[in-house]
């Protein structure tokens, strides 16, 4: 059964108004900054952001926001928490009637990876366990990436990053698979979880309107290219993020109530088109070919889409 | 009128109840944990329309009451010890958004090693947090600190979050008679929370906590932070003022035990501070001139009110329950500072380490403040930091060594 885009057929249908203004101090190309401006044109301006320590910490930098909307800098690891906070004053103070219901707001925390699949876990497993009707938006670029791309849990098997290199004990530099967060996130059974790429808009604009009409917690991994972490030219950045999706590596997918379904289900290029582009993987090709570790990397691939297919057909 | 007994803990659960708290995130801790166990009955009653919710950590639960706070509801909630260092991190954003609020600690000693009983190291590693602190002796002024601190948080020039802290056991478990004020009371001497400046609300967006570039906007917004620190001074006096009038009893600052013609004084916090006084009574019995004074706001520091209390006496013995390793205890530092530069200066400074994990603080160990700061006064010499450990306990201590060290060859069986 393929997925139907109720909301979102043609690209003509996403919203022209912007809502995440241009201008701010993000590097060029940041594919995490391109996937918030889609989801802000479903998510809509009556929102306050809850931010976790990382790369879109400098998007809100004295005297400026790029947001019509609110805006709250928390900690690394309690960003779910101070959502929590927000989500309950505002329900209190309406249902006392100290604010109208038209003050609504919706709460999105915005997190990197490095605070998601580590540091924030506690706080975002207590908010999902607490059922929090909130959004969780995870811009992921595999790696601490404001403080100059160290190793996270979302770093992939074979990248490169400033403290796993690639050495004589290491040639294949990380040799940690990255966390799936996302079957973490679905082991606490949440109503709507999606991953979302910047590169298929219709794709990203239809989940978040599926989210909309969900009550508690709504989960978004959101995949963040990233041309200064990577090492790729900033103009690149929709084709890393197609092939990302295109060689299987970031399925494209949601669990609603727990049931998975993958929305694109692509071709399967090889998985060389993708790595070859990003300087955090040159190890792997220069200077000699590193056969063993782009076969493992293959081989993750094509067993994660064959668990899919059986579980998907037959399911 | 005799007032009802309740344990510390209890009397911080009313100050909560009374104040019309909206919000009580909440994380259990010994010695607190008796006063989330009241809220969360309450609020399941009805008797309180607050919304009570489980956290997952101090940490998390530090961040929804600053969030909760910053949105525009009124939030209560307490700690003790390890959970206010975990929390710490979050103590300094909630001051930097000026996010009003109380938290009520429960002095709880540090690990390791870990322990249960009471000392100051836990309330004072947040003393630099922007928070603001009040220390209190009993159950009673433990309630009526909780309203307080609110009417002084919450005010415009201050919107700084406040700490009223207890000894955890000797105060959160003991039962007193409490005065409980009724609601109505309550109403004319605390007004709704309606700030401002604060809240998150769809007709006016706004960013708070932002980052900033550079130490120039950084150096204005923690000065700003600073000089509303300071205002508190002002906000408390009044507060006390308009509080003594509706409720008959009187707070300040700082509190001075049998002062007036003190020659040597002690200067003492929290609940151990009943003992001190009941040692002074002892000394004034046997003809000595000695005084208690008492600190109860710690933050802002009343540097003011602390010289004029101290001013022209002979002695002066600071009794620390808090030890900073390598340095000595925390409060005789501050005390030394703000007396340093006055005209007229005691004749002897006198530091002492004492009642650290609960250890009790005997008559003797008074009695040797009193006899050691005189002897130091005529010498005109401070002396410290002196831990007061006695001769019993030193024995007592030597027997669990001896349990807990190896003697003679006990090997093994392989």
């Amino acid at each position: 059964m393929t997925w139907q885009r109720e909301t979102f057929k043609k690209i003509k249908q996403i919203p022209r108004e912007e809502h995440v203004l241009p201008g701010t101090s993000l590097c060029a190309g940041c594919g995490g900054l391109e996937s918030l401006r889609l989801a802000a044109k479903v998510l809509g301006d009556d929102v306050v952001y809850v931010n976790a320590a990382g790369c879109f910490t400098m998007l809100a930098v004295y005297p400026f926001t790029p947001f019509k909307g609110s805006w709250l800098y928390t900690t690394m690891g309690s960003a779910p928490a101070g959502a929590q906070g927000v989500r309950d004053a505002l329900d209190v103070l309406i249902a006392k009637g100290r604010l109208p219901k038209s003050e609504n707001l919706k709460v999105v925390v915005l997190g990197g990876d490095g605070s998601t699949y580590d540091m924030a876990l506690s706080s975002t497993s207590g908010a999902i366990y607490r059922g929090l009707d909130f959004y969780y938006f995870c811009y992921d670029n595999e790696a601490y990436g404001n403080t100059g791309m160290q190793l996270s849990a979302a770093t992939p098997y074979g990248a490169r990053t400033s403290t796993s290199p690639c050495s004589l004990q290491h040639p294949f530099a990380t040799m940690q698979e990255k966390k799936d967060i996302f079957e973490i996130w679905r082991a606490h059974k949440p109503p709507y979880i999606a991953t979302v790429a910047p590169r298929y808009p219709l794709d990203l604009e239809e989940k978040f309107a599926r989210a909309a009409k969900v009550t508690g917690p709504k989960l978004f991994l959101a995949l963040s290219a990233c041309p200064t972490g990577w090492l790729y030219d900033p103009g690149e950045t929709p084709e890393v993020a197609k092939l990302a999706v295109e060689t299987g590596l970031w399925p494209l997918k949601e669990a609603i109530n727990g049931v998975v379904t993958h929305t694109y289900v692509p071709k399967l290029s090889p998985v060389e088109t993708y790595l070859k582009l990003q300087g955090r993987f040159r190890h792997l090709f220069e200077p000699t070919l590193q056969k063993e570790a782009i076969a493992h990397i293959q081989g993750s691939v094509n067993a994660y889409w064959e668990r899919v297919n059986l579980a998907e057909r037959t399911g | 009128m005799a007032g009802e007994m309740m344990t510390g803990n209890l009397a911080a659960a009313w100050g909560a109840r009374l104040a019309g708290a909206d919000y009580i995130p909440a994380f259990p801790i010994t010695p607190q944990t008796e006063i989330v166990e009241a809220l969360a009955k309450w609020c399941e009653s009805g008797a309180m329309a607050a919304r009570f919710v489980t956290m997952d950590s101090e940490h998390s639960m530090m961040t929804a009451a600053g969030a909760a706070a910053a949105t525009g509801a009124r939030v209560f909630t307490a700690t003790s010890s390890q959970g206010l260092l975990y929390a710490i991190e979050v103590l300094y954003s909630i001051s930097g958004w000026r996010a009003p609020l109380v938290l009520v600690n429960v002095s709880r000693a540090l690990a390791a090693p870990i322990t249960l009983e009471p000392d100051h190291n836990d309330v004072l590693a947040a003393r630099d947090s922007g928070f603001l602190q009040i220390h209190a002796e009993t159950c009673q002024e433990v309630v009526d600190s909780v309203l307080m601190a609110y009417r002084i948080a919450e005010d415009e020039r201050v919107m700084l979050p406040v700490i009223v802290n207890l000894d955890g056991f000797y105060l959160s478990f003991t039962r007193e008679p409490v005065i409980l004020p009724t609601p109505e009371q309550v109403a004319q001497f605390l007004p709704p929370f309606r700030p401002a400046h604060l809240g998150f609300k769809a007709s006016a967006p706004h960013a708070l906590g932002v980052a900033v570039l550079g130490g120039t906007p950084y150096s204005y917004f923690r000065h700003q932070m600073h000089l509303a620190a300071m205002n508190a001074l002002e906000v408390h006096r009044e507060t006390a003022a308009a509080f003594e009038q509706l409720f008959g009893r009187r707070y300040d600052v700082i509190e001075g035990y049998r002062l007036d013609d003190a020659e040597d004084v002690l200067v003492m916090s929290n609940a151990f501070a009943s003992r001190g006084k009941v040692a002074v009574d002892a000394a004034r019995g046997e003809g000595r001139r000695v005084g208690l004074l008492r600190l109860r706001m710690i933050r802002p520091w009343p540097a003011d009110a602390i010289r004029e209390a101290l001013r022209g006496r002979r002695g002066v013995a600071v009794l620390d329950q808090n030890l900073a390793p390598g340095q000595g205890g925390i409060l005789f530092q501050e005390i030394a500072a703000c007396l340093y530069g006055e005209a007229v200066q005691p004749r002897a400074l006198c530091s002492f380490i004492g009642g650290l994990g609960g250890k009790n603080l005997s008559e003797g160990e008074f009695r040797t403040i009193f006899d050691q700061t005189a002897e130091a006064a005529a010498r005109e010499q401070g002396i410290g930091p002196i831990l007061l450990y006695t001769e019993p306990e030193h024995r007592e201590m030597t027997q669990l060594q001896m349990l807990a060290t190896t003697q003679g060859d006990v090997k093994r069986e392989p």
